[in-house]
């Protein structure tokens, strides 16, 4: 045998890796890049002026000092804030564990949708009937049907606290959209990848655990911690059943004050929670993007 | 021919919806031939090929491996697959796995071997096949040529029969193609049982002990590799080579 040519080829396309610095991935500022430092300077001096504007709009109207009084007092905020973070950790404790559950239950579900074969069929039934239904029920009449109704059965062994019940309500309804999610990344991993597996011998489990699975999660991460985003902020619905976590807090706490400043207070905690998720995602998916670029341009 | 019957093909007929694409496909490939197929694309050798390893259910007649009908009702497929290995045109590398662990995946999932057993197999192929540098890379970082090299390696760390070649050079750069078709070169000297479906005459010229000429479905001719490309027999075989010269492909 003649030795293989050696072929150079290139790593990776200079031009499409990340700065090592400045670009983190930002969709509102990536247009002023292209700009330069004039655009730079037209767009602050542009948002100086507008929010200048509009603020003062604000603060000049009549209505104003009744507005901020009744949202926006200092005071109030204070005493509600540590209040409220406090009990905030009851609906991380509940959105937690529920995203925890709902990783593994919706795996389930996806594979058991995508097996092949009649006889399989009553149970691909099943999951799609489940799909479909809590998909299609509000998740706070699950919480109603499950936090009222399962305890009223007073059924022996089976827990009648309202936190089991929240977890085991939002699990099943966020389970059957995750579900969705899996069974898309299952999807679109190409069928050449299962008939490479299969062809090396590896049954068709084998070929889902090690080929298939590693490489759909890895791809319908975006949309999932999306839907997380989703549920963490119905944790809040939780209030219904009449437990004491973030929000019936700042209810608690609005109705001796008769201000409204409380729910703002937890307003802010829910933005701060979820905005570095969301901007995790934006990463994740730009990441992705790039990778694809340099995949295509190979 | 020399040797024992390796694989046998009697009578094999496949169709996909209302379209026959191989009607009564009748081969035999002995222990240490290597047989190149060639034909024009839609001529049914790709089928052929997935059909002898099982990733296409048969419609009519029999594949005897090694003395074994595995077209039987009750046969192993996963077994059936060990022994024969098939590399494809598009490669098909696990993206998500290192060359490595593309390479030992199948023996430590399906024969079992230990890691250790399995990583010392695959390195000695590697090392055989000019990659040892190269097994702790992702797939997505190698030239096509390395990415079929790893390809054709990881159907050999199963240690087949037979091996199946699917056009393996159809997908590459003209500039990648020699060092694939040198690998393969290296394992019919070293007595690989090979079938290879290809669009490379010249290589098909060096490298078989037989070629078949694959036209509507059925082997239209087979003979020695000399005789076929300057002689052939049948008038779809000559112009099937008189296109192919035209096209300058020979």
């Amino acid at each position: 045998m003649s030795a293989p040519r050696e072929i150079s080829f290139p790593k990776r396309t200079p031009g499409l890796d990340p700065p090592a610095q400045g670009n983190r991935g930002s969709r509102i500022l990536a247009p002023l890049r292209a700009e330069g430092a004039r655009g730079v300077a037209i767009a602050i001096v542009s948002t100086v002026v507008v929010f200048a504007v509009v603020t003062i709009a604000v603060v000049s109207s009549s209505g104003w000092p009744l507005i901020r009084q009744s949202f926006f007092d200092g005071a109030v905020f204070a005493e509600a804030f540590p209040k409220i973070v406090d009990k905030f950790w009851r609906n991380v404790f509940i959105f937690t564990v529920a995203e925890v559950l709902v990783l593994i239950v919706a795996l389930l579900i996806a594979v058991i949708r995508s097996l092949p074969g009649p006889v399989f069929f009553p149970l691909r039934l099943l999951a799609a009937a489940y799909t479909d239904l809590f998909r299609a029920v509000p998740t706070i009449l699950v919480i109603a049907l499950l936090g009222f109704g399962a305890p009223a059965l007073a059924i022996r062994g089976v827990p009648s606290s309202d936190v089991f019940w929240a977890i085991v309500a939002l699990t099943f309804v966020y389970s059957a959209y995750v579900a969705e999610v899996y069974r898309a990344g299952i999807a679109s991993i190409h069928p050449s990848q299962v008939a490479s597996a299969r062809a090396l011998g590896l049954s068709r489990q084998q070929g889902l655990r090690s080929v298939v699975l590693p490489q759909a999660i890895r791809r319908v991460i975006p949309p999932l911690l999306n839907d997380f985003i989703g549920l963490q902020k119905d944790s809040a619905l939780v209030v219904f059943l009449g437990y004491q976590e973030a929000l019936r807090t700042a209810q608690i706490i609005q109705s001796e004050n008769f201000d409204f400043t409380p729910y703002v207070a937890l307003a802010l905690v829910y933005v701060v929670i979820t905005i570095p998720q969301a901007r995790f995602v934006d990463w994740l998916i730009a990441r992705d993007q790039r990778k694809r670029q340099a995949e295509a341009t190979l | 021919m020399s040797g024992a019957v390796a694989l046998r093909v009697d009578g094999l007929h496949k169709s996909f919806g209302g379209v026959e694409v191989l009607r009564g496909v009748d081969l035999e490939v002995d222990d240490h031939e290597v047989v190149c197929m060639i034909g024009a694309s839609g001529s049914g050798k790709s089928t052929l090929l997935r059909c002898l390893n099982l990733l296409e259910p048969i419609d009519a007649g029999r594949i005897v491996i090694d003395g074994d009908d595995i077209t039987s009702a009750g046969t192993d497929q996963n077994a059936v697959r060990r022994k024969i290995g098939i590399v494809f045109q598009s490669f098909n590398l696990f993206p998500h796995k290192t060359v490595l662990r593309n390479i030992t995946l199948a023996p430590t999932k399906v024969l079992r071997l230990s890691r250790a057993d399995a990583d010392e197999r695959a390195h000695g192929l590697l090392a055989r096949f000019d990659l040892d540098d190269k097994a702790d890379d992702y797939p997505d970082r190698l030239s096509g040529g390395q990415q079929q090299r790893v390809a054709i390696v990881r159907a050999l760390a199963m240690q087949p029969d037979i091996l199946l070649l699917d056009e393996i050079t159809s997908a590459l750069d003209p500039v990648l193609v020699a060092e694939v078709l040198d690998a393969i070169r290296e394992l019919a000297e070293q007595g690989m049982t090979m079938l290879i479906a290809t669009h490379e005459m010249g290589f098909a010229r060096d490298v078989a002990s037989r070629v078949a000429f694959l036209h509507g479905g059925t082997i239209v001719e087979e003979g020695e590799p000399n005789r076929m490309f300057s002689d052939p027999a049948e008038p779809e075989t000559r112009r099937f080579l008189d296109r192919i010269i035209a096209a300058g492909r020979m």
